[in-house]
């Protein structure tokens, strides 16, 4: 240890524009009448998502002598859309989330995030209030000159594969011409499961490392229409059921936000759900008890609604043209 | 040798890739919010001196290497092979002319260099930063240039070719970068 360790990671000035940023957000969802609310960061159930791990703590009841599991909630979606269900109305929240085995530039294990679920917004409502908020944030942008695209057409244009239709061997053969082979070496093109896991693979080697760090430098890029193999949470598109209605939205080559028009169908969500813990089992990962609230209160009903995630800290990397997160938090986890 | 996790993985691990051991020079963690994670590397090839890009995916393991440096004084070569000591246990190992490469023109004897073994034999020799070589022949010069500008070239005692300034003469021992082939300074003889 250092004896400079004790310091904070980003400059005081820097924690002054931070405030400033978060300031105003909170005059941006004012002015748009989105109730602020507050969720547990500790939860009973977690997320399935097969790329997505916890942290995890245990909490003793002292009327008891159970000692029991409780999950760092890596987004606070299920207990915001409970709420939702519960007739809340727009609501917007900004929060700690938490993602085990997370570290890297742009990643640290606690961040802060942004998340608001809009009632009776279509996916392209969301995305212009999206693009409003970075004008307000950013101040870098013309909103009205965002670049929108759906990853069908981004991966068609920048490397001449098309993510849908194509079959794994074709992207394994882009894969290894952008010298990935050693990733794509083991690939078996005989088990349909693993078919489907590999090829989602692929397509996020290759989107993050070929792709992503060219989006989003003169205008804000919104990538839409993500495969349905990668819905998580978003509703299938009724006009094509190969694609979902999520976004992403990628400024100077990071990822910002990921969004949704939201699945409201209960049944379908446990199926996915369902199905994320098959592929679990699949990668060897251990599987994840899903969340019965949450699906009580999509069958309860979840109004028709459209919601999006934003990294905070990331947004404060592109104000102030930080190319560490740490750069931007009082202190990482290096010294936290 | 063991595995490394790429949780392991840091700027110097050394591992196997393609049969040939590694350097790690650069690790990012890279993340797709909802996806797989990767580790984006820059890596060394130590025997071909290669520098490429590699990407693993977070959680897989990698061979290590068996690679390790050792600070060890140039004796001479019989012409095969140049030898080296271990000034502390005079203990002495070959290296052949794959190992030494390009870096033969920057061997002096009594110099000490770093060698990198692999398994125990030697796949890289590096010469001291600086090393001192005689000028066995050089232009005379004009007389009243002391600014150095432009410079000319000058041959060195083993065979390496610099770019000295103009007040330098044959006969004089100078100080050359054996990273970049630059002359740095004129050696006062007492």
């Amino acid at each position: 240890m250092k004896s400079s360790d004790w310091r904070p990671t980003a400059s005081i000035s820097l924690l002054k524009q931070r405030a400033n940023l978060i300031t105003s957000i909170r005059r941006f969802f004012a002015e748009r009448d989105v109730l602020e609310v507050e969720t547990p960061a500790l939860s009973h159930h977690t997320v399935t998502d097969v790329h997505l791990e916890a942290m995890q703590t245990v909490h003793t009841d002292p009327t008891s002598s159970d000692k029991r599991v409780l999950y760092l909630q890596t987004s606070p979606e299920f207990a915001m859309k409970r709420l939702l269900a519960a007739g809340s109305g727009c609501i917007y929240q900004i929060c700690k989330s938490f993602r085990d085995d997370e570290v890297g530039n742009r990643h640290n294990p606690e961040f802060t995030m942004l998340e608001w679920y809009r009632v009776g917004f279509s996916m392209q409502d969301l995305i212009d209030e999206v693009a409003q908020l970075l004008l307000v944030t950013l101040k870098c942008f013309d909103t009205s000159d965002i670049r929108q695209i759906t990853y069908r057409q981004l991966f068609i244009q920048s490397l001449g594969i098309d993510p849908i239709a194509d079959k794994l061997p074709a992207l394994i053969k882009c894969a290894d011409r952008h010298g990935y082979e050693n990733l794509t070496k083991d690939m078996v093109l005989s088990n349909t499961a693993s078919q489907i896991a590999d090829k989602d693979m692929l397509l996020q080697l290759l989107f993050s490392h070929c792709i992503e760090p060219t989006l989003g430098f003169d205008k804000p890029c919104v990538v839409t229409h993500f495969p349905e193999s990668q819905a998580a949470l978003a509703k299938v598109d009724d006009e094509d059921s190969n694609v979902a209605l999520r976004f992403e939205v990628y400024v100077q080559g990071i990822e910002l936000a990921n969004g949704y028009e939201e699945l409201i169908n209960a049944r379908l969500q446990y199926h996915r759900m369902v199905q994320d813990n098959q592929t679990r089992t699949l990668l060897s990962k251990t599987t994840k008890e899903i969340d019965a609230h949450l699906i009580c209160a999509l069958e309860h009903g979840l109004p028709q609604c459209s919601g999006v995630a934003l990294g905070v800290d990331r947004l404060m990397m592109i104000s102030s043209h930080s190319s560490k997160v740490a750069d931007v938090m009082a202190f990482s986890i290096e010294n936290a | 040798m063991a595995n490394f996790s790429t949780n392991e993985f840091k700027a110097g691990l050394k591992i196997m890739l393609d049969g040939e051991p590694c350097n790690i020079l650069e690790n990012e963690y890279v993340k797709p919010g909802k996806g797989q994670a990767f580790n984006r590397t820059k890596i060394r090839k130590l025997i071909s001196n290669k520098v490429l890009e590699k990407t693993f995916r977070s959680g897989d393991s990698v061979e290590g290497a068996d690679v390790m440096d050792t600070e060890l004084a140039y004796l001479y070569t019989d012409g095969e092979f140049w030898h080296f000591m271990n000034n502390e246990t005079f203990e002495q190992i070959a290296a052949d002319e794959k190992a030494i490469g390009e870096n033969l023109k920057w061997l002096v004897e009594n110099d000490t260099c770093t060698i990198t073994l692999w398994n125990g034999s030697p796949i890289v020799v590096t010469p001291p930063n600086f090393v001192e070589l005689t000028i066995t022949e050089t232009d005379p010069g004009l007389k009243g240039d002391t600014a150095g500008t432009g410079g000319k070239p000058a041959t060195l005692s083993t065979g390496a070719v610099v770019r000295v300034p103009w007040f330098v003469q044959t006969g004089e021992v100078i100080r050359v970068d054996s990273r970049s082939g630059e002359y740095s300074a004129r050696v006062q003889k007492s």
